[in-house]
C-alpha cells in the first residue's frame, strides 16, 4: 500500500457546498466525508469517476483546468479533441466548421484524440494473447484502472497494459510537428477532457512518469465557446469545405460503449456505469465469470458520451456519432495514414508501466491488528443504529465504525449514540451541539430560509 | 472471529452471498489476493452445491490470524459415494441446473483444489457437511 498522494482534478467549492450528503452517498469508493459543513474527498480513495459532481444539487464540485490563455505560451498550439466533442453538435454542423471555430479561438492544430486507435487495437490484441489471467481488462478508462487498484487489487494483473489513445496521439502529433522542423518547446499539446479522470492521468499517470500533454481544457468550457461562435456568426461566413473525414468510423466509436469490445478477439463484453462495473468485477473476482476473454469497462453510463463535462444529452451524442461513423463508413472516404515508423514509435511507448495494487479496504497492514480492529468495528455496529443516515458525516454506520478504528472519528459523532449518552448523563447536551457543529459547520442548527428548497431560496 | 451465512436451496440468485461477504472481510484483513481468491472460489462452489442439491444450508466461518475455517452444513439428499462425487466430471445435477450453467461435475474437485484441507461427511437422506481449512499466509 502506497502513501503517495494522487492528483485529482475534482475539487469542492467550499462556499457553494452546504454538506447535503448527496455526493457522500453516491461515491462508489466511500471517499467522501462531511467535515466543517462541507464535503471533503479522501485523495487516496477517490477514483475520479465524477459521480459526486453528477449528484451535486448546487454545482459545488468543479474540475480544475488550465487557464485557456496558457495555450498562447506556445507558438504551435495543438488541441487533442475526443470524438464525443463533435458528437455533441447536430449533423448540420460540419466537422470542418467546428475545427475552423477552434482554430479561430487560437489553436493552430486540431487533432482527433482517437487518431491512433488502430495501433492501440493491435497492441491490445497482442496483449490478449498473453498467458495472463482472463478476462483481460482494457486500460482505456482511468477511473476503472484506479477502481481496480483500490477495490479489486487482485485483478490488477488482468489489465492490458496498453495506454489509452490520448497519450499515443499526443506523442504521435508532437513527433509529426517536430519532423516538420518545429522545436519541442514551441509545441503545446492541450487535451480537451470529457471527464475528471482523464485529467488525473495526464497530471499523474498511473504507471508512466511523463505525459506528452502540456495542459487540459474542460470540454464544457470549450463547447460553450464553440457553440457561441457558431450561433452568433453571420450567415455570410464562408462555408468550409469538408475534405477527407479526419477520423475513421472505428475511431469515432472507440470511446463509446462497445467501441473497443467490438474490435477485440474472443468473447468480449462491454460494461458501462461504475456501479454496473463494480458488481461485475465482484463476480470476476469470485471466478464466477468463466470463458470471457476481454472486458471493456467504463465508469460513465454511455461511456465517454456520459462524461461529466459533456453538455449535450449522452444518448443524442451517441446517436449522432454512430450516424456520422455510418456515413463515413459507407462513403469509404477516410484515411489511415500513420506510417510504419510512426506506428513503431507509438508501439515503443504504448506500455502503461506497472499498475500497482493500493487497496484502500485494508484496516491495517498487520493481519493481527486488522483482525482486532474488525472485531471492534463489529462490536460498535451493535450500538450504531444501522440506518446509514449520514448525520455523523460518514456514508454509513459501518464507515463511521471503520473511521473510528482508524482514529479519524468518534462514536459520539453518531446522533443516536449522543441521545443515549445524554440519557445516561455521559454527555452534556451543549457538548452534543458542539460535536454536531464540528461536522456540519457553525450555526448549522440555526434557522436558514435561504437553503435549497426553503422559502427564500435564491433571494 | 466468526461469521454465519444462510444459504437458500434452489435460489441461484443468492448463491455467492457468503463468498462475497468473506471476500470483503479478508480484503480488510490484508490477506494476499491470491489466497483470497482460492478461499472465495472454494466457498462459492460450496454455496452452489447447497443451492443446487440441498433444501437449505448454513455457512459458518471462523477466522484467526493463521487460518480460515469454513463449515458448510446442509439439509439435503446427502452424497451416497463421496469418492465418486470427488471425481472431475461426475455430477448428479438435474437438467434444469445444468441448463443454468452449473452441474459440470467440477464443484467438489474445485473445492479440494482450492482448500488446504477438505473434510466431507454425509448421511444419505439427511445432509452433508463440508469443512474447508486454508492458511491465510503463504
Amino acid at each position: 500500500m502506497s502513501d503517495q498522494q494522487f492528483y485529482h482534478a475534482l475539487k469542492v467549492d467550499k462556499d457553494l457546498c452546504y454538506g447535503c450528503t448527496h455526493c457522500m452517498n453516491v461515491c462508489p469508493t466511500d471517499a467522501i466525508r462531511i467535515r466543517d459543513g462541507v464535503a471533503s474527498i479522501r485523495k487516496n480513495w477517490c477514483v475520479d469517476c465524477g459521480e459526486c459532481m453528477k449528484a451535486c444539487p448546487v454545482d459545488a464540485f468543479y474540475v480544475e483546468q488550465d487557464d485557456f490563455e496558457k495555450i498562447f505560451n506556445y507558438k504551435h498550439r495543438v488541441a487533442i479533441l475526443p470524438s464525443v466533442f463533435i458528437g455533441q453538435f447536430s449533423k448540420h454542423i460540419k466537422e470542418c466548421d467546428i475545427i475552423d471555430v477552434l482554430k479561430g479561438l487560437g489553436f493552430t492544430h486540431v487533432v482527433p484524440a482517437e487518431a491512433t486507435v488502430d495501433v492501440i487495437n493491435e497492441s491490445m490484441l497482442e496483449g490478449l494473447k498473453s498467458d495472463r489471467d482472463k478476462p483481460m481488462i482494457s486500460a482505456f478508462c482511468p477511473s476503472i484502472v484506479r477502481l481496480i487498484q483500490v477495490r479489486f487489487p487482485g485483478l490488477v494483473n488482468n489489465i492490458i497494459p496498453v495506454k489509452p489513445p490520448i497519450d499515443s496521439t499526443a506523442l504521435y502529433y508532437r513527433e509529426l510537428l517536430q519532423e516538420e522542423g518545429k522545436s519541442f518547446d514551441e509545441i503545446g499539446v492541450f487535451y480537451v477532457t470529457p471527464c475528471a479522470s482523464k485529467i488525473a492521468t495526464v497530471k499523474s499517470p498511473v504507471g508512466d512518469e511523463m505525459s506528452n500533454v502540456d495542459g487540459v481544457i474542460n470540454m464544457d468550457f470549450l463547447y460553450n465557446k464553440v457553440y457561441h461562435v457558431l450561433k452568433t456568426r453571420s450567415e455570410t461566413t464562408d462555408v468550409c469545405q469538408e475534405t477527407v473525414p479526419y477520423l475513421s468510423p472505428k475511431g469515432l466509436n472507440w470511446s463509446l460503449t462497445d467501441g473497443e469490445a467490438s474490435h477485440m478477439a474472443g468473447r468480449c463484453l462491454a460494461i458501462d456505469e461504475i456501479h454496473n462495473v463494480i458488481s461485475f468485477l465482484e463476480k470476476v473476482e469470485n471466478d464466477e465469470i468463466i470463458n470471457v476473454d476481454f472486458l471493456e469497462l467504463r465508469a460513465c453510463d454511455e461511456s465517454c458520451a456520459g462524461g461529466v463535462l459533456l453538455t449535450e444529452n449522452r444518448f443524442l451524442t451517441v446517436e449522432r456519432l454512430k450516424n456520422r461513423a455510418d456515413r463515413i463508413a459507407s462513403s469509404g472516404k477516410y484515411v489511415l495514414n500513420i506510417s510504419d515508423s510512426h506506428k513503431q514509435l507509438i508501439r515503443d511507448n504504448i506500455d502503461v508501466g506497472s499498475i500497482e495494487p493500493r487497496s484502500m479496504m485494508v484496516l491495517d497492514e498487520d493481519m493481527g491488528i486488522a483482525l482486532k480492529k474488525m472485531e471492534r468495528v463489529r462490536r460498535m455496529m451493535c450500538y450504531l443504529p444501522g440506518i446509514d443516515c449520514g448525520a455523523c458525516g460518514a456514508p454509513s454506520c459501518e464507515s463511521l465504525a471503520k473511521d473510528i478504528v482508524r482514529k479519524e472519528s468518534h462514536l459520539s459523532n453518531c446522533v443516536f449514540v449522543q441521545r443515549m449518552m445524554e440519557k445516561t448523563k455521559k454527555l452534556d447536551p451543549q457538548h452534543s451541539i458542539r460535536i454536531i457543529e464540528k461536522t456540519w459547520g457553525k450555526d448549522r442548527l440555526e434557522k436558514d430560509c435561504k437553503k435549497k428548497g426553503a422559502k427564500n431560496e435564491s433571494f | 472471529m466468526e461469521f454465519s451465512y444462510e444459504v437458500e436451496g434452489g435460489n441461484f440468485a443468492k448463491a455467492g452471498n457468503a463468498a462475497s461477504g468473506v471476500k470483503k472481510v479478508l480484503k480488510q484483513l490484508n490477506v494476499d489476493p491470491k489466497i483470497i481468491k482460492r478461499i472465495v472460489v472454494a466457498l462459492y462452489e460450496g454455496e452452489v452445491n447447497v443451492v443446487a442439491h440441498a433444501y437449505k444450508g448454513n455457512v459458518l466461518v471462523d477466522i484467526d490470524t493463521n487460518r480460515i475455517y469454513i463449515k458448510i452444513v446442509d439439509e439435503g439428499p446427502g452424497i451416497p459415494d463421496i469418492d465418486l462425487a470427488m471425481q472431475v466430471g461426475y455430477s448428479t445435477a438435474s437438467a434444469m441446473v445444468r441448463e443454468m450453467g452449473f452441474g459440470a461435475g467440477m464443484g467438489l474437485p474445485n473445492m479440494k483444489r482450492n482448500a488446504d484441507i477438505i473434510d466431507i461427511t454425509s448421511k444419505v437422506g439427511e445432509g452433508t457437511v463440508v469443512e474447508l481449512t486454508t492458511k491465510l499466509t503463504s
